[in-house]
């Protein structure tokens, strides 16, 4: 089982999550350099977090035009899993490959700090082994997590079962003060209708071992392991 | 040589974090009289061209496809002949 890190000018979570997949999974991962033009071999691929182009224009905008985005297009609409984290999570959505936008922060702060997450959908591959409703904490760390979509694009992703992770207190309850952003309906992540595509601003790779804040990021990643293993037995 | 310039700006009812700071600021200011602070993006391109259709066919295109994200903004031009 092999990961595929895409690596952009500007990433700096590539190397978190090549240490998760590596050294706490103990499987293979290698970086993909934005201008690479395959995915091939790969199981999942991620888009790390970090400041791709600087943030300039738009946050993801100018990724999403890079050479290897034209294999993950492709990857995901095959079907493949392709998870994008805060940044990697904006790219997704420039790219279309989920749908709405993100905004700046309503409180125009750069938020940096634990978030409580209620799982909406447990059947995703991305969340598989976690029970529905079940809170986890993970960090984020942006300045434009504002997700918006128009009002029919919500009422899909809501009906649709779309909508991953929302924003909650400790125990769970979906309210708008533990919403750090100012995100529709509280969504802190959301896959495509097919569910093979995860778009999330928290960061499960800086949470995942005993030795971090915490380690419920490790059910996001080990998850997928189990998604994947699952499928391969089918 | 052709100019565009180029206007970026949030659609109607989509949330503006910047304009509502600003907004707040004038008041505190005492230019009571802002009714609303929407912020946007100017971009000047300089291209080059001789026919001001195709110019602005491949303007718009840059627009839709990079210069704004139509989910959430909207854009508009002006082009303007002007010397290499």
């Amino acid at each position: 089982m092999k990961f595929g890190i895409v690596v952009f000018p500007g990433s700096n979570c590539d190397a978190d999550v090549k240490h998760v997949v590596e050294e706490v999974l103990g499987l293979k991962a290698d970086y993909l350099w934005h201008k690479d033009k395959s995915v091939k071999g790969y199981d999942c691929i991620v888009l790390p977090g970090g400041f791709s182009y600087g943030d300039y224009l738009r946050e993801g905008a100018i990724a999403r035009f890079s050479p290897i985005m034209e294999a993950v297009t492709d990857y995901a609409l095959k079907g493949g899993l392709v998870l994008g984290i805060c940044n990697g999570f904006q790219i997704l959505l420039e790219a279309g490959l989920l749908p709405g936008a993100m905004r700046k922060n309503d409180s125009l702060q750069f938020r940096c700090h634990d978030t409580y997450l209620r799982v909406e959908n447990a059947e995703t591959p991305y969340t598989c082994l976690c029970s529905p409703g079940e809170v986890l904490k993970i960090p984020i760390a942006h300045a434009a997590g504002n997700y918006y979509a128009d009002e029919k694009t919500l009422q899909e992703l809501e009906e649709g079962g779309q909508v991953v992770f929302r924003y909650c207190s400790p125990s769970g309850e979906v309210l708008s003060q533990y919403n750090p952003n100012g995100s529709l309906n509280n969504i802190a992540g959301i896959t495509n209708r097919e569910g093979n595509i995860l778009g999330m601003m928290p960061h499960p790779e800086r949470c995942a071992e005993e030795i971090m804040s915490g380690v419920d990021g490790r059910k996001v990643f080990d998850s997928i392991v189990c998604w994947l293993k699952e499928r391969c037995a089918l | 040589m052709f100019l565009a310039k180029i206007y970026v700006t949030l659609k109607e009812g989509v949330l503006d974090p910047q304009g509502n700071a600003v907004s707040k600021a004038l008041h505190a200011m005492n230019y009571k009289e802002v009714q609303n602070v929407r912020i946007g993006k100017y971009m000047e391109l300089f291209i080059e061209g001789e026919n001001a259709e195709e110019v602005e066919k491949r303007v718009d295109e840059m627009c839709s496809r990079l210069l704004a994200n139509p989910v959430i903004e909207q854009y508009s031009y002006e082009l303007l002949e002007v010397e290499a």
